[in-house]
Parts: C-alpha cells; structure tokens; sequence
C-alpha cells in the first residue's frame, strides 16, 4: 500500500511536469517567440491591419496567457481526480518544521 | 465650484466611505484573518483582489500614455506583467497555498530551516514593498491636488488615513473586499471613456477590437497611425527602437518580478485550496487582461486623436483667424497647458501648433505622457462625470496596492521578525496587536514618503521587479521543484541576486555612476532588464552552494513532497 502511494505520487508529479511543460512552452512561443524573436518575420504578415508580430506583442499573448491558466487548472482538478483514491486526500496543515510551537496550532478559532 | 470638481469630490468621497463601510463590516480578530483573511476567499474574488492589488496607479494612469509613446517597446509592460501570472499560477502559488501559511519569509523559514534566510526574506520584503508604496501614495496626493484644488501634502495623509483605517481594521479580509470594490471602481472608470472614444475612431464599441480595427474610410487605424507618424518624422509605430536582447531581458525581468513580488503572492494564501490558487491565478489574469487589452487599443486611439486634433491647429482663432478646412486648437489642450504637463511654443510665429519629431521645429515642448489617461474624457467631449470617475479610479488604483504592500511590510515584521525571530512564546493577541502597530507605522513612513518623495520614486519600478526577480523567484523554485537545495544556497542565491541586481541598478539610475546607455550597459542590458542576468546569476550561485554543502534534512524533504502531493 505505502509502495503503491509512493508510486502514484510519482506518477502524478511526473503528469504534473509533463503538463506544466507543454504550457510554459506555449507561454514562451507566444510571448518571447511571436512577440519578440519572430516578430520580425510574422509582421509580415497582417492581422486585420495589426503587423501580427507586433499584435502579438500587445494582445496575443495575453489572450493566450488567460487561456493557459485556465486550461492548467481545469487539466490539474481532472488529474487529481484521476489519482484521488490511489493518492488518498490529505489536507492535513503542514506542521512547523524550524520551531514546533504548540500554541501557534491553537489559534485559529 | 465647477461642475468637475463636483463630480470629482463627489465620486471620491462616496468611493471612501464604501471603503470604510467594508472596512467596519469586516473587523477582525485573529491573525489567521488578519494575514490570510482565514483562508476563506472565494477564487473570484480573490481574483478580482488581485488585479486591484496588482494594478497600481501606474498600470491605471501611466500606462496607456507610456505605450502612446514607445509603440511596439511598450509591449514589455503588456507581455512582462501579464506573463507573469502563467508561472505564478503554474510554478508557485499552488504550492504556496498547499504550503498553508502566512507570508512568502514563513515559506523561506521553513523550507531552507533557517532563521538567517527569513530575515533575509523579511528584508527583501520590506525594502521592495517600501520602495513601492512611496510611488503609490504620491500618485493618490497627485490626484488629490489636481483635482480636488487640496494640497499634495494633504491629500497623501487622506489617502493615507483611508488605507490605515481598513488595513488595521480588518487586515487582509478589510483589504479583500475593498480591493473587490476597488477593482470594480477602477475598471469602470478606465473602461468608460475608452468605450466612448472606440465608438468615435472606430465605430465599434469593444475597445480591445480598436488594435485591429479601420477607421471611417477604411483603413486600418494602426496603419493610418503609421503613416501619420513617418510623415511627422518620428519611427512608425509598430516599430521599436530597444534591442530583441534588450526587450527579451526586460520582458522576463518582469516577469519573474512579477511572479516574485510578495504582495501579489501572499493574496493566493487566502483561498481555501491549491485548486482555488490556479483558478483564482486565471481570474485575476482574466480581470487584469481587461485593462491591458484595452490599454494598448487606447494608447493608439490617444495617439492618432493627439495628432488629428492638435497638429497644423490654429492655437488662437480670434487673433489668428482660421483658413479653410483649418480647425481650432482643442479646448482641452488649453487647459491642461494650465497644470505644465503639456506646452506649446509658437517657434515659427504662424500661430498654428507643428508637432514634430524634430526638437528644432517641434513646438509641442512638453508633452507628459500621464495626461492622457486623464484627459481622455475631454478629447472624447464627455460629461465631467466621467473625469470625476477616472479621479476616483486613479485613487482606488493607488489605495488597493498600497494596501496589500502595507500588508505585506506588517507582517513581516509582527509575524516573521517578532513572533518567528525575536519573541518565539508570543501569544496570538500580542501578535495581532503588533501586527496593528506596525501596520500604523508603515503607513506613516509611506505618508512621509509621499510628501517628500525620494528623488529616486521614478526608477522604484525597475528596482522592485528587478530585486523580487533575483531575490525570491528563484529561492521559491527551487524551494518547490528542487529537494536538493538547502539552506546555504538560498541565503547565498537571495544575497547575491539582491547585491548584483541592486549595485547595477544603483550604479546606473539612481547614483549615476556610470552613464545609462546603451553603450555603457552590461551585454547591452538596460537596467529594466538586468533583474533577468541577476536571477541567472542567482540561480547558478544557488545549485552550486547548494551542491558543496550538506543536503537539506529528512523533514524538509518531506514538506516539499506534501505540498507537491494534491
């Protein structure tokens, strides 16, 4: 059982990178890539009068930053489900790791 | 009293005392709600929260005009400070919200086990909050003097009094919900005239479409400007003059600053759940993009409006006399001449305003690039309400950031010098009182910063994004996605990325050392754009401490793997 956690919580992370990598390499392509490296080239060509290098620049990768994060969150929650009863939940706090200190865990009403 | 200044008053009076309402309705009395507002916000709100937290008088007044000015070089703010929420939303705030603690220096404490490294971190905080809560306070007595005919001095203490009452109220759950409210106010106001002057230029009334849309005949508004502008002599607007290195540098700069600024991150601790962290990331991305997708479209609608209306006019049509098919200087442009942000002098003696990129023949002297946010209502010939609005929009932007960095400055010091440091067996109450005085505090420093602000207030951006860039973005990362790190080399990477990034910044903007340049930079990188070499630099020096000295402890690594586990 400890085995079979331990795996999936490596499997999960993995699946997590795996995403997170696809995404920041569109987040690059678009900002850094379209709107600075590329532009150059994609101004060429005109996006409804806008050169599109430089209407990337300002608004395309905006518009594509929004849609990234939302698209993360919604690919995570499904992910989780996926490993929800392989994972367990476990929303215990963190406990303090420099100074235990009981009374700091009491507070909160 | 003018029909403006009612209106003016008007708006910011009943946006005060909607603060204030919130403030009282949300008294708090434990230090869970006092810093994280018990982890109890619901992610649209938060997100809302954000974007007011995030978006200062600066992204609200300056930054349109700004982008009106520099065309495509502009786009490092659009990309940098938007960007920025991709890798908060996908790299840290997740985790820092699944870490379940107070302020980002908790973080730092616990994950290197080391009371250096959060004094450290407390002081990066401290110092790039400072830095910039002075700019903030004295946009708010700006506002006040221009406006409402009060005194700079006395309109910084107002503004000051305002955030004072709800931050020590109702901490972070008073902040919250006025940064709701403060984001409504500050939307509606940018967004009005913006709608409105759309509607004249292009016909269409979604802002946002004018990047890409015709005018009247047809043509398409970003090449008509173009044209306009090569005819007068300057560089077509899509063009930039920055180096691709220089604008690569300075849009990654900010942002990782972005991502690294305590204020903004320390608003993720205060939804219930990592889950709510990514999503609340989207919703502020969603509401800030509202105001930066608008901004460009009216940077470009400000810019041809300017040229249209002021260009080859004939400043004073009784002693001059107008010609056919000449127009009369606008009104407005008269009376901001009045404030000195924008001057005109007849070089040529034919009475009619030549605006030029040529400094000998352009007699547009002064043009401050501030006004036009400020003076759109006036050149889309709207009600003085609307200027009232845009006041009152201004002040919201400043407040709802000074706000969440006076946050960010007490806590640090009640919770993490005081109670983690100093007095380990403080007790709860104590803390919040604390937590209460040195919030006070803070906001005196800010008021006296804004009345005398320091020469150095215009180069705070640069500085803040730069220092959080180098400072805590890579500690934060690699504290997250690198077991190995220790304690040692996130004290030597934060020092370090603090140190370079600040000397270089230092040295070229505010002492002058050497001459700011392109010629004189380092690899050709501005001082904008040196916080991406300073976290480079971080980095690097980080993994190698980190791999010379002893591996972190047993506990450690299990605090980075709960708060990876879902």
């Amino acid at each position: 059982m400890v085995q079979d956690k331990s795996s999936a919580r490596k499997a999960y992370w993995r699946a997590n990178l795996g995403l997170m990598g696809v995404l920041l390499a569109i987040w690059f392509v678009v900002s850094f890539g379209f709107g600075i490296l590329l532009r150059p080239w994609l101004d060429q060509v005109s996006l409804g009068g806008a050169p599109l290098g430089f209407w990337f620049a300002q608004q395309g990768s905006i518009l594509t930053f929004i849609v990234l994060i939302f698209y993360y969150a919604w690919a995570m929650n499904r992910l989780e489900v996926r490993f929800a009863d392989r994972l367990g939940s476990d929303d215990k706090p963190i406990p303090d790791v420099v100074a235990p200190d009981a009374a700091s865990q009491e507070d909160a009403p | 009293m003018s029909a403006t200044l009612f209106w003016t008053g008007f708006f910011v009076i009943t946006s005060f005392a909607l603060y204030i309402g919130i403030a009282i309705a949300s008294r708090v009395g434990s230090t869970d709600e006092f810093y994280v507002a018990g982890h109890h916000v619901p992610p649209v709100f938060n997100g809302m929260a954000t974007a007011a937290d995030w978006m200062s008088a600066a992204s609200f007044l300056s930054m349109a005009g700004l982008i009106a000015f520099s065309g495509y070089d502009g786009s490092v703010f659009l990309m940098g400070w938007t960007g920025g929420y991709v890798l908060l939303a996908l790299l840290l705030a997740p985790y820092l919200r699944r870490f379940g603690k107070f302020t980002v220096p908790d973080f730092i404490g616990d994950r290197y086990y080391s009371d250096t490294a959060r004094v450290v971190a407390v002081i990066c905080a401290i110092f790039v909050s400072f830095t910039y809560i002075a700019g903030q306070m004295q946009g708010v007595g700006i506002a006040f003097s221009r406006f409402l005919e009060i005194p700079i001095e006395a309109g910084v203490m107002i503004g000051g009094l305002v955030v004072l009452m709800y931050a020590t109220l109702g901490g972070m759950k008073g902040i919250t919900y006025t940064q709701v409210a403060q984001y409504c106010v500050m939307i509606f106001a940018f967004m009005t005239p913006a709608i409105f002057i759309s509607l004249q230029l292009t016909g269409s009334p979604v802002p946002q479409l004018g990047l890409v849309g015709n005018v009247s005949d047809g043509t398409p508004l970003l090449m008509k400007l173009d044209g306009m502008l090569t005819e007068l002599g300057f560089a077509p607007y899509t063009d930039g003059s920055k180096s691709t290195f220089d604008v690569f540098a300075i849009t990654l700069a900010l942002m990782a600053g972005t991502a690294g600024l305590p204020h903004v991150i320390v608003r993720f601790f205060t939804v219930p759940k990592a889950a709510d962290a990514r999503k609340s990331a989207g919703w502020a991305l969603l509401f800030i993009g509202i105001l930066y997708l608008t901004a460009p479209a009216v940077a470009v609608f400000a810019r041809t409006n300017f040229i249209e209306t002021v260009n080859e006019s004939v400043y004073n049509a009784e002693t001059t006399g107008l010609v056919e098919g000449e127009s009369e200087t606008p009104d407005w442009f008269h009376r901001w001449e009045n404030t000195g942000l924008l001057a005109f002098e007849d070089r040529n003696g034919d009475g009619r305003i030549q605006y030029r990129a040529d400094p000998e023949v352009n007699e547009v002297t002064t043009l401050n690039r501030d006004i036009f946010v400020l003076a759109n209502p006036e050149i889309a010939n709207l009600p003085s309400w609307v200027i009232g609005l845009v006041v009152a929009g201004g002040i919201a932007a400043a407040l709802s950031t000074a706000a969440g960095l006076l946050l960010v400055i007490s806590s640090s010091i009640s919770h993490d010098l005081c109670r983690k440091v100093l007095f380990k067996s403080m007790s709860d109450r104590q803390e919040l009182l604390i937590a209460r005085l040195s919030a006070t505090g803070a906001v005196l420093i800010a008021i006296l910063a804004g009345i005398y602000p320091p020469g150095f207030v215009a180069s705070v951006v640069a500085l803040a994004f730069g220092l959080a860039a180098a400072s805590f973005f890579p500690a934060i990362l690699l504290g997250i996605f690198w077991q190995r790190m220790s304690k040692e080399g996130a004290i030597a990477g934060m020092v370090t990325g603090l140190g370079v990034t600040g000397a270089y910044i230092l040295a070229y903007k505010i002492f002058g050392w050497i001459p700011n340049d392109a010629e004189h930079w380092f690899l050709g990188v501005s001082p904008e754009g040196f916080g991406t070499i300073g976290m480079m630099i971080s980095f690097a020096v980080s993994v190698t401490v980190s791999l010379l000295t002893p591996a972190p402890p047993p506990e450690v690594r299990e605090l980075v793997e709960r708060i990876r586990a879902p």
